[in-house]
């Protein structure tokens, strides 16, 4: 190994440099909104008098009670129904391989490319007519439709992996096909399917722009939704905003604290796999 | 948020071809029963994915406000965006910011991910990798609400910048005509870097040690590592890095929705936010539609290059 000094102390340095870069406006915003509610404090200024109470105030004021059960019904419909029936597709397309199974994961891996903002509109005046719109479904069901490319795209790729020979040992056995996807398949795939679980309830956690428009009641959204309604109230209280800010990003991150490896994993994997 | 993938299939097989495994297996039964797996996903898709994809097609082909009658103009609507520099302008700035939010983070992502790979392959390599990906998970709005807050007149930057002799150059970055767009790029980077890094980092650790042995034994230095194996041999993962990246750049949204809503003026107008004024503030509906048609194909143009150079050298 020929690694020199200078490149050693050089690239450590960098590293440094790029974490503290990464850090320092989370530093920044958690000293902010500590500072007196309503007063315009410098960016990098540990206050005299810790006003913790903001955390309390931002947290009634942004009715953060009933974002928390919102956020959460909306995350609890969302992620089981998806898990549910990409796996069933998965499972079809990737290791059934039922007739047109090319043709489907095709027009599937095609919707990965579509920018949300692409559709949205068209999707607004869908629910008006179904008859959906400012509903908590109204956030739930496009979401599930949406995360369809990549889980089922996700899941074929396992699916797709996984040898023939167990499954014809099964059906020698007569399995029917659900008992193979339930008792054979399913316990396999559990890996692939927690880490999708996962990257989804955080994914429908952040959702902002379909919470925007189609729920026109913040308490009806999703913790990123209604965090934008609150941006508009509070703009000038810069320590309030940061509090609230503070108080909505903190679930994501004991989430990715705990689970991180998985959420790294999943997403990387997400990406390379096929 | 990242949605990830790689077009590498050889899609283009016949489909007769995916038959061959069920040569043994009652074939009729078990495909019927694979299609009804198949589809609840794909009726959810098809509803409120492709058909929306579909409307929006055909609503920009209509002149309507969203309640009254809608009215055939024909590609008028294309046209009047084509004729607008406003309109237009919103792709420039996201051509723009793909240098901010791909460009860059890709680029200093390698560089990054080989240093962490060369020379920090213990901790303080794991927590770099922790910590740079942190910006990756938390909200896009709560991004630009923090940044939003530290581009301010009194916020950390112009207080950095202050403390090192700076002064004079500090202002409202974000209400600024000439910096907004860079502001707002900035903040793309913060966000994407991490993720790129660590999707580089896992494609290089499973890129065979002896390469990187064998060079270092012929004395390769950091520069000769980085352009003759590390670049080469990570072709597939750079153009997943570049496909996730480009679509958040062009779809960008929650960023600028929160920081600058398109302004000062249009400075920071992006395809995303055009589409949301036209339809929900200025009721436009086919002149929206006709910017969203124009964006998807936008991203298709530039994605599938990339897939296809991908597939090209990576099978």
């Amino acid at each position: 190994m020929r690694i020199s000094q200078g490149e050693l102390w050089g690239g450590r340095a960098l590293l440094i440099v790029l974490m503290i870069i990464t850090i320092l406006p989370l530093i920044s915003i958690f000293m902010t909104a500590l500072h007196p509610s309503g007063s315009v404090p410098s960016g990098f200024d540990w206050p005299e008098n810790p006003q913790w109470g903001n955390f309390v105030e931002a947290f009634n004021v942004a009715n953060m009670v009933t974002l928390l059960q919102s956020s959460t019904f909306i995350v609890l419909a969302v992620v089981p129904v998806s898990l549910i029936i990409s796996t069933m597709a998965g499972f079809a397309i990737g290791h059934l391989r039922i007739p047109g199974s090319r043709l489907l994961l095709f027009l599937f891996v095609f919707g990965l490319t579509l920018p949300f903002t692409g559709i949205i509109v068209p999707i607004y005046y869908l629910e008006r007519d179904l008859g959906i719109y400012n509903t908590r479904l109204a956030i739930v069901l496009p979401l599930i439709g949406l995360y369809m490319p990549f889980a089922v795209y996700w899941m074929r790729a396992h699916f797709v992996n996984m040898p023939d020979d167990i499954s014809e040992a099964a059906r020698v056995d007569g399995a029917t096909v659900w008992d193979l996807f339930w008792h054979i398949h399913i316990p396999i795939a559990r890996p692939p399917i927690t880490s999708l679980g996962i990257l989804m309830a955080v994914w429908t956690w952040n959702q902002f722009l379909i919470a925007l428009v189609l729920v026109e009641d913040p308490s009806q959204r999703t913790m990123a939704g209604a965090l934008g309604a609150f941006q508009g109230h509070y703009a000038t209280n810069v320590p309030l905003l940061c509090a609230g800010t503070i108080l909505i990003l903190l679930p994501t991150l004991i989430i990715f604290v705990i689970f991180q490896r998985q959420i790294i994993t999943a997403l990387l994997q997400g990406s390379v796999k096929g | 948020m990242v949605t990830a993938m790689t077009l590498s299939e050889p899609v283009s097989q016949p489909i007769a071809s995916s038959r061959k495994t069920l040569s043994s297996k009652p074939i009729s039964r078990e495909s019927v029963i694979g299609w009804l797996f198949v589809l609840p996903a794909l009726i959810m898709y098809a509803i409120f994915v492709l058909f929306p994809l579909l409307q929006s097609v055909r609503y920009s082909f209509f002149r309507w406000n969203g309640i009254g009658e809608m009215r055939w103009v024909g590609l008028d609507n294309y046209a009047t965006i084509l004729d607008d520099p406003n309109l237009l302008g919103t792709i420039y700035n996201a051509l723009i910011l793909v240098i901010f939010f791909s460009v860059i983070p890709v680029t200093l992502g390698l560089i990054v991910a080989s240093i962490i790979h060369r020379i920090a392959p213990g901790k303080l390599g794991a927590v770099a990798r922790t910590v740079l990906f942190l910006p990756q998970v938390i909200p896009l709005v709560a991004a630009g609400i923090i940044w939003g807050w530290l581009l301010a007149l009194t916020g950390l930057i112009n207080q950095l910048l202050d403390a090192v002799g700076l002064g004079a150059i500090t202002r409202a970055w974000l209400g600024d005509f000439d910096w907004a767009l860079p502001a707002v790029g900035f903040i793309g980077v913060w966000v994407l870097l991490g993720f790129c890094t660590v999707l580089l980092w896992t494609g290089m650790t499973k890129l065979d040690p002896a390469l990187f042995e064998s060079a270092r034994i012929d004395g390769a230095d950091w520069r000769t590592e980085f352009t003759r194996i590390t670049v080469p041999l990570l072709r597939q993962e750079i153009g997943v890095c570049l496909t996730v990246t480009i679509i958040a750049a062009l779809a960008a949204f929650d960023i600028v929705y929160v920081t600058t809503a398109g302004g000062p003026g249009n400075a920071t107008a992006v395809p995303g936010i055009q589409i949301y004024i036209l339809a929900f503030t200025q009721q436009r509906i086919g002149l929206a539609s006709a910017l969203s048609v124009m964006l998807m194909t936008l991203v298709l143009l530039i994605i599938l290059p990339i897939q296809f150079f991908n597939r090209d050298t990576s099978k």
